[in-house]
């Protein structure tokens, strides 16, 4: 879903597939989702992002019906949710346990749904034999799970949930189990299959790089609220809080008074005697009250002399260099004591580069590299 | 394979050998012999007087068959068998209907609760058998508990009859055996990932539907398990059935005491018992292939 066009969310006319209105749920006197409005549109690839406990499984439990609704209505593609059994609605769950069957073979899980749905009976084995094929898992269909390795259970369990071709399926943390370089190449897989079977895909993870990498928008979500629903380069590029700005990838906060906005541009004072620093003005800010600039490791430069016609320099120290191979990161403590984080992307042999430990160095950004938030 | 190894093997085989396949040889040897009025009463016995070897080729002469064909002879003994089997059958129906609710709950309870149910499960267990099986006297009788509480709620005029029936039989080896039915199916349920029903609830069965396809199915090894555990030992049952029911009710087991203590005729009894273990042998397969079968399922 990189392509530029597919974006439903920016036309009013266009009409989602599911609809939030008010939604919240309480258990007890605990509120997991509180009062939550939100469009998904038809073949999105849609991920709730969040730690854990934020509420985002349950969010996407009541999609499935596993979850009942307090207050406010769901509705998938125009049609009232509100008491109808999972059975009985066209979403499709893949679980993060899996939840094969374990007395059923790999063919036999796939049918599964197949042979409760009103699909007549000869039409089923073509059926399983094309999820086979689409999950390249043709030679295991005789298979137990008990058989089967954690990625070839992760892709059995994405096909049974296909099968019945739902208008919605579901994604529980779904590579929560598989190692990194496996969880990689799967997250292209995934956004393959989603494309070609061109169902919504609604999908649950704690891994911003995860939801970063697969998703056609992202919603952030904490304390049962949604922070911030974007797209992946507005959440990364235009955080709407400190929150979002913090939890998705690396940033530095340097926290201050907002001393001016005027319309894209605002300025936050930070240190006595220093000047203030200038970057894109965030959503909600003001004049006079506190705020904070967020800016993200790349895009400080750091150099040994003082850089010409910027107008964003900080001086400082080195006082830690992690090399990451293909990057490396500069801890810099400033005057004041914070500790900003400046990365570079190793283009050059280590032994030719010209910064070490206890230099002093400036770091500078241009205006419109970091983005002033409200706190 | 090392000394230590093969030691560790040997433990179970020798522990076979020495309280299973020992003592069976001596009650075969006993149900191949005659009847006597002596101590031991039965005939012929080793006598070494004219040196080991005559002994035991007149030891071996004096065998043979005649008891196992008086059990086919006398209808006492299949029918015994027969009521045996069909008593066990039915009382293994029943605590599998009984246990299976009750495994069902447990495993379905919150799991703060479950340490304690299964507690009160197995409590029974820290009283004697006998005296439970004696209490059911006190409750089943015509003047028992059970019967003034009928009359008392009205709900029937006259005591039933219950004690001294099958009915009776069927209550005491249920209350009894309950406990295995019940251990076993609680332990296969309670491995059961609650989101294997949601899955079959989100491919579309119903909730009744998705207890019969999933539910049943992983529960499979422990009913099978329980069965077994119950209808082994109550085939041979003899305690409850001499309690608990009548003189109609005939299990081999009740037949197996009187033979022995009553008649006092140890080649019958040992013939008897012999059949009752060639019965028990097909089960007994039956449940280690199944237990087999689990544990390469398990890997």
């Amino acid at each position: 879903m990189n392509n530029a066009q597919f974006a439903p969310w920016e036309d009013p006319a266009a009409k989602p597939l599911i609809e939030f209105k008010g939604v919240t749920k309480n258990y007890g006197t605990f509120t997991a989702i509180d009062n939550i409005d939100l469009k998904i549109y038809p073949r999105e690839f849609f991920a709730l992002l969040g730690p854990s406990g934020c509420g985002k499984t349950t969010l996407m439990r009541m999609l499935g019906g596993f979850e009942t609704v307090t207050k406010g209505s769901i509705t998938i593609d125009g049609e009232d949710m509100a008491g109808i059994p999972p059975n009985k609605r066209a979403v499709n769950m893949m679980f993060q346990s899996y939840a094969l069957f374990p007395h059923l073979s790999v063919a036999d899980n796939l049918a599964f749904g197949l042979k409760r749905s009103d699909m007549p009976k000869s039409e089923i084995q073509g059926r399983v034999e094309e999820m086979l094929r689409l999950v390249k898992l043709q030679k295991f269909a005789g298979r137990k799970p008990h058989q089967l390795s954690g990625g070839q259970k992760q892709r059995v369990a994405l096909a049974r949930a296909l099968a019945k071709a739902p208008k919605l399926l579901l994604l529980d943390e779904p590579l929560g189990a598989l190692d990194k370089k496996l969880r990689q190449e799967t997250q292209f897989e995934l956004m393959d299959i989603q494309e070609k079977t061109g169902t919504t895909f609604v999908i649950v993870t704690h891994d911003q790089e995860e939801a970063m990498t697969v998703a056609s928008r992202i919603a952030v979500m904490d304390d049962g609220k949604l922070v911030q629903v974007d797209t992946p380069d507005r959440i990364y590029e235009a955080p709407n809080s400190v929150y979002v700005a913090d939890f998705i990838g690396d940033v530095n906060i340097i926290e201050g008074g907002v001393s001016n906005v005027s319309g894209e541009a605002a300025e936050l004072s930070w240190s006595e005697g220093k000047p203030a620093i200038k970057g894109v003005s965030g959503e909600r800010i003001q004049k006079g009250s506190s705020g904070a600039f967020a800016i993200r490791p790349e895009k400080i430069a750091i150099s040994r002399d003082k850089p010409v016609d910027v107008h964003n320099c900080v001086q400082g120290v080195v006082e830690d260099i992690a090399y990451l191979g293909n990057m490396s990161t500069y801890y810099v403590r400033l005057d004041n004591g914070s500790l900003i984080k400046a990365q570079t992307a190793n283009s050059r042999r280590i032994a030719r580069r010209g910064l070490t430990w206890e230099d002093s160095v400036w770091l500078s950004w241009t205006d419109t590299a970091g983005i002033i938030l409200p706190t | 394979m090392n000394f230590s190894r093969k030691a560790l093997i040997g433990i179970p085989y020798v522990w076979l050998l020495v309280l299973f396949l020992v003592p069976f040889l001596i009650v075969f040897k006993i149900s191949l012999s005659d009847y006597a009025i002596s101590i031991p009463p039965y005939t012929p016995t080793l006598d070494t007087t004219n040196g080991w070897w005559a002994g035991i080729r007149e030891l071996w002469a004096g065998w043979d068959f005649e008891n196992f064909v008086f059990l086919t002879q006398d209808d006492l003994y299949w029918k015994a068998y027969l009521s045996s089997l069909k008593i066990a059958v039915i009382a293994t129906l029943l605590t599998l209907l009984v246990g299976f609710p009750i495994a069902y709950g447990m495993a379905s309870a919150p799991p703060e609760w479950r340490t304690s149910l299964l507690m009160l499960v197995i409590l029974p267990f820290w009283t004697s058998f006998l005296i439970r099986v004696y209490a059911w006297i006190g409750i089943l009788s015509n003047e028992g508990f059970l019967n003034q509480f009928l009359m008392w709620t009205g709900i029937t005029s006259e005591p039933l009859v219950i004690l001294n029936t099958d009915w009776a039989v069927y209550i005491g080896i249920v209350y009894t055996y309950l406990p295995f039915m019940v251990l076993p199916i609680y332990s296969s349920l309670e491995k059961l990932d609650e989101s294997l029903i949601e899955a079959a609830l989100d491919l579309g069965c119903t909730r009744i539907g998705a207890f019969w396809s999933v539910t049943i199915h992983l529960a499979k090894p422990g009913v099978i398990a329980g069965s077994f555990l119950v209808f082994i030992p109550t085939l041979g049952e003899f305690v409850i059935p001499s309690l608990l029911g009548g003189s109609k009710t005939l299990m081999i087991g009740k037949v197996l005491w009187e033979e022995f203590f009553s008649n006092r005729d140890w080649p019958v009894a040992a013939a008897v018992a012999v059949i009752l273990l060639m019965i028990l042998i097909v089960p007994i397969v039956l449940f280690q292939q199944n237990q087999q079968k689990q544990r390469e399922a398990a890997k």
